[in-house]
């Protein structure tokens, strides 16, 4: 019976590539034995980043602590689409308090192990950018001076969407929220110092914190193993694009993550004990424009007439980003072992 | 055996003799004394394995108290005042989820103006959060129902809050006994959580819950409320036949037998007031005081049943519903038989002492029928006159910051 070679047209990119490496080195959520912490049935839109960077952090986390997790979600998207009584989408022993505390109950449940002597079991804590930047800043910045021992992931989507996607401290300047409006002679958020929590957590000198992407799950997958090889506070910022919030097609999640990346808008890096140790290179870096005429949220700059004013200052800040970090120089590190190009 | 030692280094060693395993700290007049001494024992080895977290705020104390309860661990903290404030979505989400968590309330007054000294409004108005408040009279008191609280909270999973009077109880030193460890354990077995975050069986704790089930949820949290009063009785016997010693329950009658007043109050106001009823019974007025030391759930058949022979019943309010009158005043009016007068006392807001010479006089107006709905214990006219006479419908009223 005659054959035909495989063609995986699809070599060199990001998805068919899991198929092609070794296999020490694919996905945990290319597995059979991953652990679906967060299963199906939960009730994320389509083409939820938050869904699908908890995902890959949850099981990723999993692994690497030989299933001995607890979960501590803010209140946000995440914990309302995963558990409507009397359902739940949590294969994790997972405890939701409040929206600004999610810090400190973790701190809580990491002491509460301490003082059973079950070491063995590790906490990571999860919010959104409003639940981590803003309501749960105090309680997040005391669980990091005290370096309790906790992983706490920020999945950013840059806006309060849960509830209809107001602006937070992460959302990006000119970008259009329901309470900041695309009306008046400065249409969308405001250009303000912004508030940079991956470098306000390197501040408290904690002993890990990254970036990372829904875009480069690898490197994602390898960050959040990296964090639960230490002990102590670590924080990881995920950037998780939200079709609703953003007004992007629910097929561009990935793509806008990437781009994110790409532009030097969202600078993806590893930092231990306070200083940069690793940051992932651009590899074609694309101009600013290319990211925002994808998302409604930015239309205004675009129509009825482009506003290349506003967009030159946002592609400063993705220079600036760029020059900051190194993203493009030749001695940009490479992404860990099996990271996303 | 009795010592002299202050209320607060009393509570601490209450507390520590309940063995917590998390206790969390933040510090605020006048509540410090207490986690300073439980911060000392966790540091020096001799509780351990009791961790003791240094919070960076009120809300992130009670946080912390969430996640170290439903980590599966006894859990304690304390606040007062502000804080308690401060804390208080955490206060309602602790009892949301059944966490059985003890805390002490070292009750202050509520700015503005800020005020560091005793009253009641703290408590007042976390008091229908779903936690049991227990109040206590002396440090005595304070000392027996912190113990007994852990039991409570536990039995029931509820929270439980025990109100001790901020300086006139936390900073007073009194002979108090406080009980051996063995006695102790004899009474309060190691916590056993109902459920806990726990790896091998993982539950989610916290879920959502629409209109279809919201109700049945807080409905059920009200009948377990209530069990309290059926369990406080029992738990204050057992603890009772533990340490050789009574106290708890929940109201503590005075000299009610063929009382024709009865004066109702709790907190340290009960020790002034037995007093000021001992001379009014000298001079032949048939007075008696009772005590609610349990105060939510509210105990309406005890104090129905004690006020049966009332023929009138004076209210003391550490803290005033503003605009309306007394807290306890309206639950006593709740309990009392129909149509017997009822007269909320406003007293000692803001740390203003209540002295016996004061209670007497108001007493003795109470009885010869003088007193009127609500009434205020020392009010200084001369500090507010020239202000009422500037509230709309007085003579003199001007708008903006110089009014009145």
């Amino acid at each position: 019976m005659p054959t035909a070679p495989v063609k995986f047209y699809q070599v060199g990119s990001f998805a068919a590539g899991n198929r092609l490496i070794d296999p020490s080195l694919r996905t945990v959520q290319s597995e059979l034995t991953r652990s679906n912490s967060l299963t199906s049935g939960h009730r994320a839109c389509q083409g939820c980043g938050e869904a699908l960077g908890a995902r890959y952090v949850l099981d990723a986390a999993m692994r690497a602590s030989g299933g001995r997790l607890v979960v501590v979600n803010a209140t946000g998207c995440l914990e309302v689409f995963s558990t409507p009584y009397p359902e739940t989408s949590w294969q994790v022993a997972w405890l939701h308090s409040l929206f600004g505390n999610a810090p400190a109950a973790a701190s809580g449940v990491a002491a509460a192990l301490r003082s059973q002597g079950r070491t063995d079991i590790r906490v990571l804590a999860q919010g959104g950018d409003g639940g981590t930047v803003d309501i749960g800043l105090g309680a997040l910045s005391g669980m990091f001076e005290r370096n309790d021992d906790v992983l706490y992931v920020c999945y950013d989507n840059e806006a309060y969407m849960n509830t209809g996607v107001q602006r937070s401290g992460a959302t990006p300047p000119a970008a259009r929220t329901a309470t900041t409006e695309t009306v008046g002679p400065e249409p969308g958020n405001v250009f303000g110092q912004g508030k940079n929590l991956p470098r306000i957590a390197m501040a408290h000198g904690i002993p890990y914190v990254a970036t990372a992407t829904v875009s480069e799950v690898h490197d994602l997958e390898n960050k959040v193993e990296t964090a639960m090889g230490i002990h102590g506070a670590r924080y990881l910022h995920v950037l998780v694009p939200c079709p609703l919030g953003w007004a992007a097609p629910t097929n561009q999640t990935v793509h806008l993550a990437r781009l994110a990346k790409e532009t030097g808008i969202f600078p993806v890096l590893e930092a231990r004990d306070g200083e940069v140790t690793a940051v992932s290179a651009i590899r074609h870096q694309v101009p600013v424009e290319e990211y925002l005429k994808l998302q409604g949220r930015y239309r205004h700059l675009f129509r009825p007439e482009p506003r290349t004013e506003v967009i030159a200052r946002i592609q400063a800040a993705a220079d600036a980003n760029i020059a900051r970090y190194g993203l493009v120089s030749d001695d940009a590190t490479e992404p860990p072992a099996g990271g996303a190009p | 055996m009795r010592e002299q030692i202050e209320g607060s280094q009393a509570v601490a060693r209450a507390v520590a003799l309940c063995r917590p395993q998390v206790v969390c700290a933040y510090p605020i007049t006048p509540q410090t004394h207490i986690v300073e001494a439980l911060g000392a024992r966790v540091k020096e080895g001799s509780l351990a394995p009791c961790q003791f977290i240094n919070v960076e705020s009120e809300f992130a104390a009670m946080s912390v108290s969430i996640g170290a309860s439903a980590g599966g661990s006894r859990a304690y903290t304390a606040t007062a005042s502000q804080g308690l404030l401060f804390m208080a979505e955490a206060v309602y989400n602790a009892s949301g989820l059944g966490l059985p968590i003890v805390m002490t309330v070292a009750n202050r007054a509520i700015g503005a103006p800020i005020n560091i000294w005793n009253d009641h409004s703290d408590s007042m108005a976390l008091r229908d959060a779903g936690w049991v408040q227990l109040f206590a009279a002396d440090n005595q008191s304070a000392v027996d129902l912190h113990i007994q609280a852990f039991r409570l909270a536990e039995e029931l999973s509820v929270p439980v809050m025990v109100c001790v009077d901020g300086f006139s109880l936390t900073h007073a030193v009194e002979g108090i006994d406080v009980p051996d460890q063995e006695s102790v354990d004899s009474f309060l077995p190691p916590f056993v959580p109902r459920q806990r975050l726990d790896p091998d069986e993982p539950v989610t704790i916290g879920a959502m819950v629409g209109p279809e089930a919201f109700t049945e949820v807080r409905y059920l949290a009200h009948a377990r409320m209530r069990r309290a009063l059926d369990l406080m009785p029992v738990i204050a016997a057992e603890f009772a036949a533990a340490v050789g010693r009574g106290g708890g329950g929940l109201v503590e009658p005075y000299r009610l037998e063929g009382a024709d007043l009865v004066v109702v109050a709790q907190g340290s106001v009960i020790g002034t007031l037995c007093d000021a009823i001992d001379e009014l019974r000298d001079e032949g007025i048939s007075v008696g005081a009772l005590a609610v030391t349990v105060y939510r759930p509210f105990p309406v058949d005890a104090v129905r049943a004690a006020l049966a022979g009332a023929r009138r019943v004076v209210v003391i309010d550490r803290a005033l519903a503003t605009g309306e009158g007394g807290f306890l005043a309206a639950d006593v009016r709740r309990a009392a038989p129909a149509g017997t007068p009822l007269h909320g006392v406003i007293a000692g807001l803001g740390g203003r002492p209540v002295t016996r010479a004061s209670l007497r006089r108001c007493l003795e107006e109470a009885s010869r029928g003088l007193l009127g709905e609500l009434a205020w214990l020392d009010l200084d006219t001369t500090l507010i006159e020239k202000e009422l006479a500037g509230l709309p419908g007085g003579t003199d009223v001007h708008a903006g910051p110089h009014a009145g």
